[in-house]
């Protein structure tokens, strides 16, 4: 996977044996020991390990979790209590899956922002950030799914509402839906299929994440001065260099993720879905999980037709399109430079993107009335100008700062002579921080 | 560039004020005509469960569970709930036998067909009180009382911005008891001027969805007697029976924080550790 030239030479006669007929152990050593990475990677670059690490996660305990679960309307909410109540470490499990769904969340968008941040969208990374955008895509499916089993009063209210979205499509948007719910409302067969889907999809996750993985390991990662790597001093050895950072990012994510379980599991999660599914009563406010509520309130922000188009479809639209946007990114940004760390007026208009997107989740869990409507319409202009103007735009107009000629160049102006460049130079210098 | 950014400033200021004039509104909301609910929040309670080191005052799960069978369970279900997990209040067995005992429950079909009512044992849970639904309703004006096993997690009032941020640091988690507390205490006060309250519904400025609810004040004070010594109050009665039901809703709570106290000691070690091999991998590189 790494560029072709690979430094695997297997020591025992299985070794050589396995290498002859089915080279696994090589691939592994070639993506994840001797694989290259720039050595001036952040933090914020621990993210991608720490999603692969919630993926798993998230599928082991959901295994189990299926083992205990019934998927039937009359069943499922009381299938839900016994495992929280009768099956061993059932409470463990099931609040290790809930809130490990919104730490999974948490990391893809610190993981996008990232994105974002340093231009790990440009080329020849536009494939690589696609496929992002469909795990992203695939994971909110998976979300929305699984919030519907537990069969409280959000799960069902929440299938009910986000499932009408389809209906606003014009000629075959009561098709869709009714495929959707396998009848005219939310129900027993819509249950069924939802269970169905949400064991599948994890699994499609991780399909298109070797696909990610294998993209980011023939392009090589990006890094925070956006510079490409032009010489062997620019990197570092995956193993260990990459992986110890890993292994301190995973466990201190796992930190914030154990906290949350152990003595907040229901902060994240809505009281009405404690209480069982009822077609017969409307909760006061409908609310979707957390992770989908900037989307919600550009759903909601669409209150008036725009010509052919009425308020309902205009909303549907433009939410799918504020997803949909993202795909567009690699394109969208005509800057020469990747990195906002050289792009002073990127940077800005980034962040107050990042506090709008905040923003915009908070006024999706408010009701949609009065100066809420007018709030998130302020605020859905300014995510869509984000992509659609200030990118394209601000990549014309901006004058970018002095960039450095290579990775070991920016790295040794910010250490300023502190330790040698080269990891396997003089071995008596003094440490370098964090 | 200069005009972007005075543009972006008016337009951040825009924001904050639209902002502040929406919090303002939904604050400011007429007395005799809310629209808002709850009327008034319930007050934050100390709760023995709280917190990182929280457990449940078995003799205060006691007397909740007494207010439970003496009052709520005339119109309350708690149908999640078996009598054997009795033994978590610090029952024995052979208590929990005895209690389970003074139910009824309906079993069968016996080897003739037929269904017989016998006395409950400790696999049983908590019968209800009503044959179904609509026998509920019919009783209690059109209103299904709630089933009770997870009334403590499925109740709580949206604390608002800032506090919901703090609530992450203090671990506030007891919405539920604190609501439950708030409401039966509630009963006493009167509708402001002009306040039309619906037939056959009480007042209530703690009830989470409207002004009223069906529910009449269910219990007074010297009500349940305990035999402990602990005060015969509404207060007190509200704040065994909320502990009670938080119990009911979380059993497993007291596992569940001793388990996270081991796992948060354990990783933070971990992670100084990790940090500590980190540190000495990268020593020699620049980075």
């Amino acid at each position: 996977m790494s560029g072709g030239h690979s430094t695997y030479s297997p020591k025992t006669g299985l070794g050589r044996w396995m290498d002859a007929r089915m080279p696994l152990p090589r691939l592994v050593h070639d993506s994840f020991v001797s694989y290259p990475v720039p050595r001036n990677l952040n933090y914020a670059y621990t993210f991608g390990g720490i999603l692969s690490l919630m993926l798993a996660a998230q599928i082991l305990t959901g295994i189990v979790l299926a083992m205990h679960y019934a998927n039937d309307t009359s069943l499922a909410f009381q299938s839900v209590e016994k495992i929280m109540r009768d099956v061993n470490s059932g409470w463990l499990l099931r609040y290790l899956h809930s809130n490990g769904a919104s730490m999974f969340f948490i990391a893809v968008y610190v993981h996008i922002m990232r994105g974002l941040y340093y231009g790990s969208y440009k080329a020849p990374r536009e494939l690589l950030w696609i496929l992002g955008c469909i795990i992203y895509l695939l994971m909110m499916a998976t979300g929305f799914m699984g919030y519907v089993l537990p069969w409280g009063q959000m799960s069902f209210w929440g299938a009910t509402v986000i499932t009408g979205f389809f209906t606003a499509i014009p000629v075959v948007g009561d098709w869709i839906q009714q495929l959707l719910l396998g009848g005219f409302s939310v129900d027993n067969p819509t249950l069924n299929r939802f269970f169905a889907l949400h064991y599948l999809l994890p699994f499609m996750i991780a399909g298109v994440v070797v696909l990610h993985v294998w993209a980011l390991h023939v392009v090589g990662q990006t890094n925070p001065t956006g510079i490409e790597v032009k010489s062997k001093t620019d990197v570092v050895a995956f193993t260990p260099y990459a992986t110890i950072k890993d292994a301190f990012g995973m466990i201190v994510f796992g930190l914030v993720f154990a906290y949350f379980v152990f003595y907040i599991p229901n902060y994240l999660g809505h009281p009405d879905n404690y209480i069982q599914a009822n077609s017969l009563k409307t909760p006061a406010h409908i609310v979707p999980e957390w992770y989908y509520l900037p989307f919600y309130a550009i759903l909601r922000a669409i209150t008036f037709n725009i010509g052919p188009i009425d308020s309902k479809l205009g909303g549907v639209l433009a939410m799918f399109g504020s997803i949909a946007v993202l795909f567009f990114v690699p394109w969208l940004d005509t800057s020469k430079v990747r990195s906002a760390a050289y792009r002073p007026w990127y940077k800005l208009f980034f962040w107050l993107f990042v506090v709008n997107a905040i923003f915009l989740g908070w006024l999706g869990s408010r009701p949609a009335e009065g100066t809420y409507v007018a709030l998130a319409q302020m605020s859905t202009l300014y995510y869509f100008a984000f992509f659609l103007i200030i990118m394209p735009v601000l990549g014309l107009i901006e004058t970018p700062r002095r960039l450095p000629n290579s990775i070991t160049e920016a790295v040794l102006e910010k250490n300023k002579g502190g330790a040698p460049v080269h990891p396997t130079g003089a071995t008596a210098s003094p440490e370098t921080k964090g | 560039m200069k005009k972007i950014l005075n543009g972006l400033a008016a337009f951040g200021l825009v924001m904050a004020g639209t902002f502040g004039a929406a919090l303002a509104a939904e604050e400011g909301h007429n007395a005799a005509e809310p629209t808002h609910f709850p009327i008034l929040h319930p007050a934050q309670e100390k709760w023995t469960f709280a917190g990182p080191f929280g457990t449940y005052d078995r003799a205060q799960l006691q007397r909740g569970l007494k207010v439970y069978k003496e009052v709520c369970s005339a119109c309350h279900s708690m149908n999640l709930v078996a009598f054997r997990t009795l033994q978590d209040l610090g029952y024995s067995e052979a208590q929990v036998k005895a209690f389970a005992a003074e139910y009824e429950v309906q079993d069968g079909p016996n080897a003739e067909g037929e269904m017989f009512t016998r006395k409950a044992t400790p696999n049983d849970h908590f019968p209800s009180p009503f044959a179904n639904d609509a026998a509920a309703a019919a009783a209690n004006n059109g209103a299904v009382p709630p089933d009770m096993s997870l009334l403590a997690k499925a109740r709580s009032v949206e604390r608002g911005f800032p506090t919901f941020i703090f609530d992450i640091f203090t671990q506030y988690a007891e919405g539920g008891p604190d609501y439950i507390h708030a409401l039966l205490n509630g009963y006493d006060q009167q509708p402001p001027a002009g306040m039309e309250i619906a037939e056959g519904t009480h007042y209530n400025p703690y009830f989470i969805n409207g002004k009223s609810l069906a529910m009449a004040k269910p219990i007074s004070d010297g009500q349940v007697t305990y035999d402990d010594g602990a005060p015969q109050t509404v207060d007190q009665y509200s704040r065994d029976v909320a502990a009670f039901l938080m119990w009911a809703a979380e059993p497993h709570l007291e596992i569940r924080k001793q388990t996270g106290f081991r796992v948060m000691v354990f990783m933070l070690l971990f992670a100084g550790l990790i940090y500590l091999t980190k540190r000495k991998v990268w020593a020699n590189v620049a980075h």
